[in-house]
């Protein structure tokens, strides 16, 4: 039986003098998202903004958007968001954070509960006070920029230093254009969202690092060859790897975009856009970089002691 | 690296073996489980909140309420001290800010008054920093008269660090005496109480119990009037509370209570023999009932006005002395709230106002729908990697894809036996697990036909492809590890769900590769002695 190949043996496909183009790209995008970022902004949900959601399904009508609207708009609770979530009986109602502390938040809540009654099933309820939303975003900031140093301090460890810069830049080059996918899109911005951030941080990491075990494999086996061949050469020789790969994480992450119902949905497709951006990173910004970095090809032997000894091959 | 001594192959086989045994459970209803003998595993998987349904309610310390109330029973007794014989004359004695302030009359008795209020400063003991007293308060005299009293920051800290313990205990008591949900009760940081309540379809009434400080009082009424109506001339020392069930009646109430929920012994929910509605009975202690007496027998036809958290629930007249030492409060109850108001007063009141920062609700139907989605999902999703693996590997596809599935399964087992919490995203951190456990396995593959296509033989190409892709798996999920591991520690709520499945995710991934993959590959070479590989 002839197995399926994705990807021809032997490619040698020039990455690196691509750079040129594929680095700009993604500094491009990246500084895009920034500006996206501070200019329109995500759309921030309750977790980091304070507020209240409600997810109601009704029981056997269809719910009646404009009659809900109008009638919560009425209540003086200020700006009243209410849209349909996945099957057509269910809704979902979002208020802004009340002014007057937590207590208010509680007020508005008996307010809704009364107006709508027992027309529907309340689903889910969500409040968020105004001192635990700042708390929220900033811890999430925190364990962003923990996991980074731990990461760093790692791969520095691991190989040079030069990788460890490069796969932090990879990183938050897969972070900043994820926080733009969530710009783009106006997906709610929320604290699931920033676990799949992180998630995608996490898959970033893993295939930077499989990538560079490559290169400075290939480093110590060719003396003659210059950095940017030797990296072409070490990411050829993985791009059948790399490829099956991210064929089976996205087979995993398309079924769970498309059976795994409604809460988390926009949780996935963020991922699946993660996990082709770190690919695209990894090759196209976290091996560039050890270039620019200007990475000496002798390096490794000093750190050679400690890896394990392999057989050279001709 | 092909070569495996046979107690290695048990020890590998039994580790798998028991966590495959730890998540056997899961495949049962509860009760199925429950009945099986003592010697098999039972323990199943928490599920998250956001699976099963149920409340998750984050209280707050008010710190700003606990501190005016205190500096109001400070200002009492700063005056109560001054009074002592011989009497010191002071003006503008009152709340300011964050403390109590008064001027002293007379300079020449600053000694004096520094040694009386010195005694309220009320030293705190302090287990933490070795038995150190902590005073509540910072007190200063100045040379012109002025002195404050003032809250200090370390006696602040350590009041509401035991308030958050007294306030635990006495949920818990409260809660306990609910019987039909169990929830946990934790503290969270310096001032915060994390109630979760997995199962729980209603939590209105849960809050309402949580919540209350059910701080009971009983004080002498002194008038009463209605709201816009000009309030009527007070006396030094009473203050206004609104009626309960009754709205814009105002009472005019003696400041100092004569009775308190201190003095109760017991309480419970009855029916009153002559109205046949709902009230609650009391009993109080043998001070608490002399005291009461006492009043009784002094006041009567005046009317008396029992306070719960600064709302009068009744005002009665006193027709006769009362005591016996048992009384019962009338208010409009209902049977359930007599009930609830009971279970508060047994429970004792809360030693400050707590109030909800974060609330989470989920409904027993949304989460049932949620597991059914991440069901389907994952089992597709595995269906489909299998089925991808085999295309692409053949026979290695199969192997890879018992270790993808023995691995999933340890997951769980391990999770079960930490007790460890699954949620939402904590399923989504099984599939991507599933892509890396996949990844590991292509990483040897890969390795293993490029050491064939470089013209060594099968064996020796398969024992080096293990021998150089190990390494890169372990770097690279050792720094997967490292971020998982971070985010346990420093993230919340879905953060945590996620990073707990994936740290113990990339553990399995590295042990199945590393023992169990390489292992069933051992024994298929030793079966087949193949000298082609095909892949």
């Amino acid at each position: 039986m002839r197995h399926l190949r994705l990807v021809p043996d032997n490619t040698a496909i020039p990455f690196m003098r691509m750079r040129k183009f594929t680095f700009p790209v993604a500094a491009f995008l990246s500084i895009m998202s920034v500006i996206l970022f501070f200019t329109v902004g995500p759309n921030y949900g309750i977790d980091f903004l304070g507020g209240t959601v409600i997810e109601i399904q009704t029981k056997d009508a269809k719910p009646d958007l404009g009659k809900i609207r109008g009638e919560l708009n009425g209540l003086g609770i200020g700006d009243v968001q209410v849209q349909t979530i996945g099957d057509d009986n269910s809704v979902l109602i979002r208020i802004g954070q009340q002014p007057g502390g937590e207590t208010a938040q509680q007020e508005a809540i008996g307010k809704i509960k009364a107006t709508i009654g027992d027309e529907a099933e309340f689903r889910r309820t969500e409040i968020v006070g105004p001192r635990v939303s700042g708390e929220l975003a900033f811890n999430g900031a925190i364990a962003m920029i923990v996991t980074f140093a731990a990461i760093a301090v790692y791969v520095w460890f691991r190989f040079e230093w030069q990788f460890a810069v490069g796969s932090i830049i990879s990183a938050a080059n897969v972070v900043v254009m994820t926080f733009g996918f969530y710009v783009v899109t106006q997906h709610e911005f929320n604290l699931t969202s920033l676990a799949a951030i992180l998630t995608t941080v996490g898959y970033s990491l893993n295939d930077t690092v499989v990538v560079y075990d490559r290169i400075r494999e290939t480093l110590r086996k060719y003396k003659k060859i210059s950095l940017g061949d030797l990296i072409d050469r070490a990411i050829n020789d993985m791009l059948g790897r790399t490829v099956i790969t991210t064929m089976t994480t996205l087979i995993a992450l398309l079924s769970l975009y498309i059976f795994g119902g409604e809460v988390i949905r926009a949780f996935t497709l963020a991922m699946i856009f993660g996990v082709i951006a770190a690919i695209f990173s990894s090759i196209c910004v976290a091996a560039p970089v050890l270039i620019y970095f200007g990475l000496r090809q002798d390096a490794l032997d000093e750190k050679k002691k400690d890896a394990d000894a392999k057989p050279q091959k001709a | 690296m092909l070569h495996f001594s046979r107690w290695k192959m048990i020890a590998i086989l039994a580790v798998v073996m028991v966590g495959i045994l730890a998540a056997v459970p899961n495949l049962f209803s509860k009760e199925t489980v429950d009945s099986w003998p003592s010697w098999m595993p039972k323990r199943q998987l928490v599920l998250g909140l956001d699976l099963q349904g149920g409340a998750y309610l984050l209280y707050e310390v008010d710190q700003q309420d606990y501190v005016q109330r205190r500096l109001r029973t400070l200002v009492s007794e700063i005056r109560t001290s001054l009074l002592e014989e011989p009497r010191i004359g002071y003006s503008g004695l009152g709340v300011q800010g964050q403390g109590v302030q008064l001027r002293i009359r007379d300079l020449s008795q600053l000694d004096l008054v520094r040694q009386r209020l010195e005694a309220l400063r009320n030293p705190l003991s302090n287990s933490l920093l070795g038995g150190t007293a902590v005073n509540e308060f910072d007190l200063s005299v100045g040379s012109d008269g002025l002195v404050q009293m003032t809250y200090s920051q370390a006696g602040l800290a350590q009041r509401v660090r035991s308030i958050v313990d007294q306030s635990i205990e006495v949920i818990a008591r409260r809660i306990d005496q609910l019987g039909t949900v169990e929830p946990s009760i934790q503290r969270q940081g310096e001032d915060r109480i994390l109630v979760e309540a997995p199962g729980l379809g209603d939590p209105e009434r849960l809050k309402n119990l949580v919540g209350q400080t059910a701080q009971l009082t009983f004080h002498l009424v002194d008038g009463s009037f209605q709201t816009g109506q000009a309030e009527p001339q007070r006396k030094p020392g009473t203050v206004v509370m609104p009626a309960l069930d009754s709205p814009g009646v105002n009472y005019i109430l003696e400041e100092a209570p004569l009775l308190t929920g201190e003095d109760l012994t017991d309480a419970q929910a009855t029916f009153d023999q002559r109205s046949n509605e709902p009230v609650v009975s009391f009993r109080l202690t043998t001070g608490g009932a002399q005291t009461f007496g006492k009043v009784t027998q002094a006041n009567v036809n005046r009317a008396f006005a029992i306070v719960l958290d600064d709302k009068v629930i009744s005002a009665p007249v006193i027709r006769e002395p009362i005591l016996g030492g048992s009384g019962q409060i009338s208010g409009n109850f209902s049977i359930q709230s007599a009930n609830d108001l009971a279970i508060l007063l047994r429970a004792g009141s809360l030693p400050a106002k707590l109030t909800i920062v974060e609330e989470r609700n989920v409904g027993p139907g949304l989460g049932a729908d949620s597991i059914r989605a991440g069901k389907i999902a994952s089992i597709i999703a595995t269906v489909a990697v299998c089925a991808f693996m085999v295309m692409t590997y053949g026979f290695l596809g199969w192997i890879a894809n018992i270790a993808v599935i023995v691995n999933v399964i340890m997951i769980f087992g391990i999770m079960t036996i930490l007790g460890a919490t699954l949620s939402l995203p904590g399923i989504a951190g099984v599939i991507i697990t599933v892509g890396t456990a996949v990844d590991s396995n292509v990483l040897i593959y890969e390795r293993i036909r490029e050491e064939f296509r470089s013209g060594r033989s099968a064996i020796a190409s398969i024992d080096a492809g293990f021998h150089r892709a190990l390494g890169t798996i372990l770097d690279a999920n050792v720094t997967t590890l490292i971020a998982a591991i971070v985010l346990f520690y420093l993230g919340s709520g879905p953060i945590r769900g996620f990073a707990v499945t994936h740290a113990i995710g990339v553990a399995t991934t590295i042990f199945t590769a590393f023992t169990f993959t390489r292992l069933l590959v051992a024994l298929w070479v030793r079966w087949r002695r193949p000298t082609k590989i095909s892949l």
